[in-house]
Formats: structure tokens, C-alpha cells, sequence
């Protein structure tokens, strides 16, 4: 079944010059398998399509149940350069939770996901 | 040597509330006050504000403050850490002596001031011996906007404001501090931490990092459950509670709002987050992966496990320079088919600005209410919007077409489409902008001075 983030993770994001960073956190740390395996730096590049146009680079911390993404070049040029509404990146983190990810039904029934 | 300190975060950044750190001196025990004044280019304007007055060039804010708080800290011992000195350190300093006479607490504790963060005049020397300043970002070297530098500062760590606390400062200002040091150098003064402790050098760092933005730590901009979250009208400020080994908790005061829980702690942790195994400071390198975090009760968050690496043998530059003009207009269009309004009154603006000939770096169209944050992730906007912000920005060098270009807002609404408002504010302000150049230097060209006087 096909599940959005907003069922598996909260997030926060912010900005270092004109990369914008997201860290995307477990709701359940049983969940974090699931965001380590689907959500994935090529994933979160195709779905920031438009809006990043560097690289996407991924961290992992197990210890916190999160990832932490860089998205470059997409604050249109960053802090008082950028023209944008959010030019520090504060929304990306609800951005990324639109993404819908494929779970196993077995999966999503053992973490009590398919209700 | 006290078990534990608590150290109450009173300032997210420069404008936040302004009563939050005399609730954290008067809603319970603290031992410090950590306040954070200095965004990457508030910098600028301080040099700004000092070139029209000598007096000026630090943070007002920080004076009424400590007509507020000095006489509570004082009585209670409560120490103060703040990088509200901009850059005139020795003008806040003397504005806080003056409070001081005033309240007669003069020559009841000591001032201490951390100087020598300001590179401003040290930069043609240092390009000329070869220190580049290249860009972080783009590796560009600095001699590239030479002309354009307004401020140079370079981040000092937590060492110097130890050596203030050391000699005996109840208030500590500096000038281009990092917000982490503001924690941290309370911890190292109490505890006797060495320069090499580096595991507990990140503990201290980290607990610096989750406190350095306020509320974001207690409950503001909180996603998880954020309905949940109470009293956020009242919110407690965070307060780090550190003892000797390097564990600390977060906690706040009680009968204040807000939430301080592992979900809370772990969007600040990753709040601003580069490459979580190298978290670099000029003090240590600390280690995000190394976090262990636990609920130890109602509002209380126990952190510890943390590990940390040796410091680099460079600082960090924060260098502003001028980098053009810009202005923002916007207008608001209503129901119905108000985004298809908006877009056609984006053309006929655009084709305005083209038969001017203006040039422009770059122009941006946002329409809010339908995709200005989330772009194409928010999908194809309904044509049964209730109305739609146009929000047109402009950036370029020279002023003038900057200018021009906010005169053709308003006609909009007599010349484009109808259903539009929205334009009681006026003509859009020309603002000139002032950019940030990160830069690193060799820790060797830099000599922090640190005074302590009577107040």
C-alpha cells in the first residue's frame, strides 16, 4: 500500500545559504527501517523536482530515528539574495511530507499501518 | 564545584520575545543567562548604525534588559553570557555601567567584554599575504566583492568567555561569538573541562544547539502533535541542566507552556543540520550520531552518550558585503478564478517591465494561498481559491530600475484584471542588499581579547 510521510514522520528544515536542510524524523522508531529503505536521496531529488536544482545529499541518524537531507541550490541564491516567501527553507519540511512511499501490506499490518 | 548548573536560553535570535529572559530569571532557579543577538547579517547593520554614531553598532535591546534583570542577577549570582556587543563591544559594555550606576550597583559585580572578533580592518593585509577567504559556498576568493565588504567578524568560540567567567564576570559581552559557546562557556568555567575533553566539548556544544533558538526547543514550531501542545501563549524558554560528566537534560520552568519531550528535542537537533557526524565549532567537533536521548519526566529530556572530536585549526568568517538592490510588490486576488487573475496580471506586469527595458538579475512570481511555498508539490490550484496573493520580487544593481519597478504595482489595479486589492501599505520599499560570505581562516591570525572590569 502506498502510505504519505505525514503518517511515518515529522520533520523541521531550515536553511545554510542556498541549501536547505530537512530533517525527517520517525513518528515510531519502528518505522525509521521504512524511511531508511523508500525515502531515499534519489526519491527526495525527483520529488523536490523543480525546487532543487543541485544535488540531495542523505545522512542517517539510527540514534534519533531520522534522516537529514541537503537539498542544494533551491533558496534562490539563499539569505537576503533570495526572493522567495520562504527563503530559509522552513517549509521544505512539509514539502517532503507529501511524499507517498510503497509498504508491504504485511509491513503496514505489523506496524499497525492499514487501519 | 556546584553537581549541576542550569542555564536558561533567553533569545532565540535578535526581535524574539522580548520578555522571555526576564521570565526565565524571575519563573525559577537558574544559574546563567544565554543570550543570542546576532543572525549571519545583523552584523551589517551594526556597522551601518555605528558609521552614522560612534556610540551605536550593538544590540539596544540588551540595555533595557539589564535595567530589568540586573538587580535579580546580581542578588542571585545568575551570570549572564550574550553576543549583544555587535560591534561596538566596549560601547554595550558602558552602556550597561550607566544602567548599573543608575540602579547603584556599581562596583557590585564585574563586566566582562570579548573583543578582537572584528577582521574588518585586517582585510587588504590579509588578502595581500595570501589569505584567500574564499567563499565556503562557492569557493570564490574574497577579492572578488573587495569593494563591496560592509562588516568581517570571525566566530570566536566558548575559550575566550571562560577566561572572561574565570576572572570573575558576572555579564559577559561579546561581539562575533558562536550560540553555542554561550552555553558551552559556562559548563567548561564550572565543571574545570580541559581544551582536549572533546567528548564533553560536544556535550556542551549540543546543549548549546538546542537551546541556542528559544522555544524551538520547548514546544515552538513544533510539528509532532503540535495541536496538543499547551499554552504555547505562555511558553517556557529552554533551560539546559548540565552536570560535570557531560550529560545534561532540557527542561523549563514550571507552570509555563510549551513541551519539552524527545520528539521536540529531535526537530531541534536537526534544525539547521549539515553532515550530522561533523557539527564544527571552533571548539570541538561534535557528533550528532552519538545522541542518545530519553524522557526523564514531565518536561524533562535526559541527552548523554555524546562523543566529539578534535577542533579544527580554523574559524569561521562571517563577511557581509553589498550585493545589489531588491524590492517585493504584492496584490490579492479574489474569487472567482482568482490564481487564473493573478497569473494574467503577472504577464501584463512583465510585459510592462520588458517595454521599459529594465534589467534585472532576476525576477521571481510567487502566488500565495495557491504554491509559494510548496511549487509544484502543492498541484494545480482550484479555481474556487477564495483569493490569491501575487507576489512579485525584483533583484538587481541598479537602484533605479529597482524603483521603477515599484511604481507599476499599484496601476495594476486600474490596468489588469478584475477583483484585485490589497495595496493600502503603498509602493513597495527599494531595499539594498546586503549579502552573506561565509569564509574560514587559520585559528593562528586571530587573538581573542578578553577584559574584565568593575561595573
Amino acid at each position: 500500500m502506498r502510505i504519505q510521510l505525514t503518517k511515518l514522520a515529522h520533520a523541521r528544515s531550515g536553511d545554510k545559504g542556498d541549501t536547505a536542510n530537512i530533517g525527517l524524523i520517525a513518528l515510531k522508531d519502528e518505522y525509521y527501517p521504512l524511511l531508511v529503505r523508500e525515502v531515499t536521496a534519489s526519491r527526495v531529488k525527483e520529488h523536490f523536482r523543480g525546487i532543487c536544482k543541485g544535488e540531495v545529499e542523505r545522512f542517517e541518524l539510527p540514534n534519533l530515528s531520522a534522516l537529514n537531507f541537503l537539498l542544494h541550490e533551491s533558496l534562490g541564491g539563499g539569505g537576503t539574495l533570495s526572493l522567495m516567501t520562504d527563503a530559509q527553507g522552513k517549509t521544505f519540511s512539509t514539502a517532503l511530507l507529501r511524499m507517498y512511499i510503497d509498504v508491504a501490506d504485511d509491513v503496514a499490518q505489523t506496524l499497525g499501518l492499514n487501519q | 564545584m556546584k553537581e549541576k548548573i542550569r542555564i536558561a536560553s533567553g533569545q532565540g535570535f535578535w526581535g524574539d520575545l522580548l520578555d522571555a529572559p526576564v521570565r526565565q530569571v524571575e519563573g525559577g532557579p537558574i544559574d546563567y543567562l544565554m543570550l543570542d543577538y546576532l543572525a549571519e547579517v545583523t552584523m551589517s547593520i551594526m556597522q551601518k548604525q555605528r558609521a552614522r554614531d560612534p556610540q551605536a553598532g550593538y544590540a539596544r535591546d540588551f540595555i533595557p534588559l539589564m535595567r530589568q534583570i540586573l538587580p535579580a542577577c546580581v542578588e542571585r549570582n545568575i551570570r549572564v553570557t550574550a553576543n549583544a556587543g555587535g560591534v561596538n563591544v566596549e560601547g554595550c559594555a558602558e552602556a550597561v555601567r550607566v544602567v548599573a550606576r543608575e540602579l547603584g550597583l556599581n562596583g557590585k559585580f564585574q563586566i566582562g567584554i570579548v573583543t578582537g572578533d572584528d577582521i574588518m580592518p585586517r582585510i587588504d593585509e590579509l588578502l595581500e599575504r595570501g589569505v584567500e577567504l574564499r567563499n565556503m559556498d562557492t569557493g570564490e576568493p574574497l577579492a572578488a566583492v573587495r569593494e563591496q565588504i560592509q562588516s568581517a567578524n570571525v566566530y570566536l568560540g566558548a575559550w575566550p568567555m571562560v577566561e572572561a567567567l574565570n576572572r570573575g564576570a558576572q555579564i559577559v559581552i561579546t561581539g562575533r561569538a558562536t550560540d553555542t559557546g554561550l552555553t558551552l562557556a559556562p559548563i567548561i568555567h564550572e565543571f574545570g573541562w580541559g581544551e582536549n575533553d572533546w567528548d564533553r566539548l560536544a556535550a556542551g556544544t549540543i546543549a548549546g544547539h538546542i537551546i541556542e533558538c528559544g522555544a524551538q526547543a520547548s514546544g515552538g514550531n513544533c510539528q509532532y502533535d503540535w495541536r496538543n501542545i499547551p499554552d504555547l501563549a505562555n511558553v517556557g524558554f529552554p533551560i539546559a541542566e548540565a552536570y560535570a560528566d557531560g550529560t545534561f537534560f532540557i527542561t523549563k520552568h514550571e507552570g509555563t507552556g510549551g513541551r519539552v519531550n524527545v520528539p521536540a528535542i529531535r526537530e531541534q537537533l536537526l534544525y539547521e543540520m549539515g553532515d550530522p557526524h561533523a557539527y564544527i565549532t571552533p571548539d570541538c567537533i561534535a557528533d550528532f550520531t552519538t545522541i542518545h536521548l530519553e524522557d526523564a519526566g514531565e518536561n524533562r529530556v535526559r541527552v548523554f552518550g555524546i562523543k566529539g572530536r578534535a577542533a579544527t585549526d580554523t574559524l569561521k568568517v562571517s563577511i557581509s558585503y553589498s550585493a545589489g538592490f531588491k524590492a517585493v510588490g504584492t496584490l490579492v486576488y479574489s474569487w472567482p478564478d482568482a490564481y487564473e487573475k493573478a497569473r494574467a496580471a503577472d504577464k501584463i506586469l512583465r510585459a510592462r517591465l520588458e517595454r521599459l527595458g529594465l534589467q534585472f538579475d532576476q525576477i521571481l512570481t510567487e502566488f500565495v494561498g495557491a504554491n509559494a511555498t510548496h511549487g509544484p508539490l502543492a498541484g494545480e490550484p482550484s479555481p474556487d481559491l477564495a483569493e490569491v496573493q501575487l507576489r512579485v520580487g525584483v533583484r538587481g544593481q541598479d537602484r533605479k530600475a529597482i524603483e521603477r519597478f515599484t511604481k507599476e504595482i499599484a496601476p495594476l489595479i486600474l490596468t489588469g484584471p478584475p477583483g484585485v486589492t490589497g495595496f493600502a501599505g503603498g509602493r513597495p520599499k527599494v531595499e539594498e542588499i546586503v549579502a552573506y560570505w561565509p569564509a574560514l581562516i587559520p585559528k593562528t591570525e586571530i587573538t581573542p581579547r578578553v577584559e574584565v572590569s568593575e561595573a
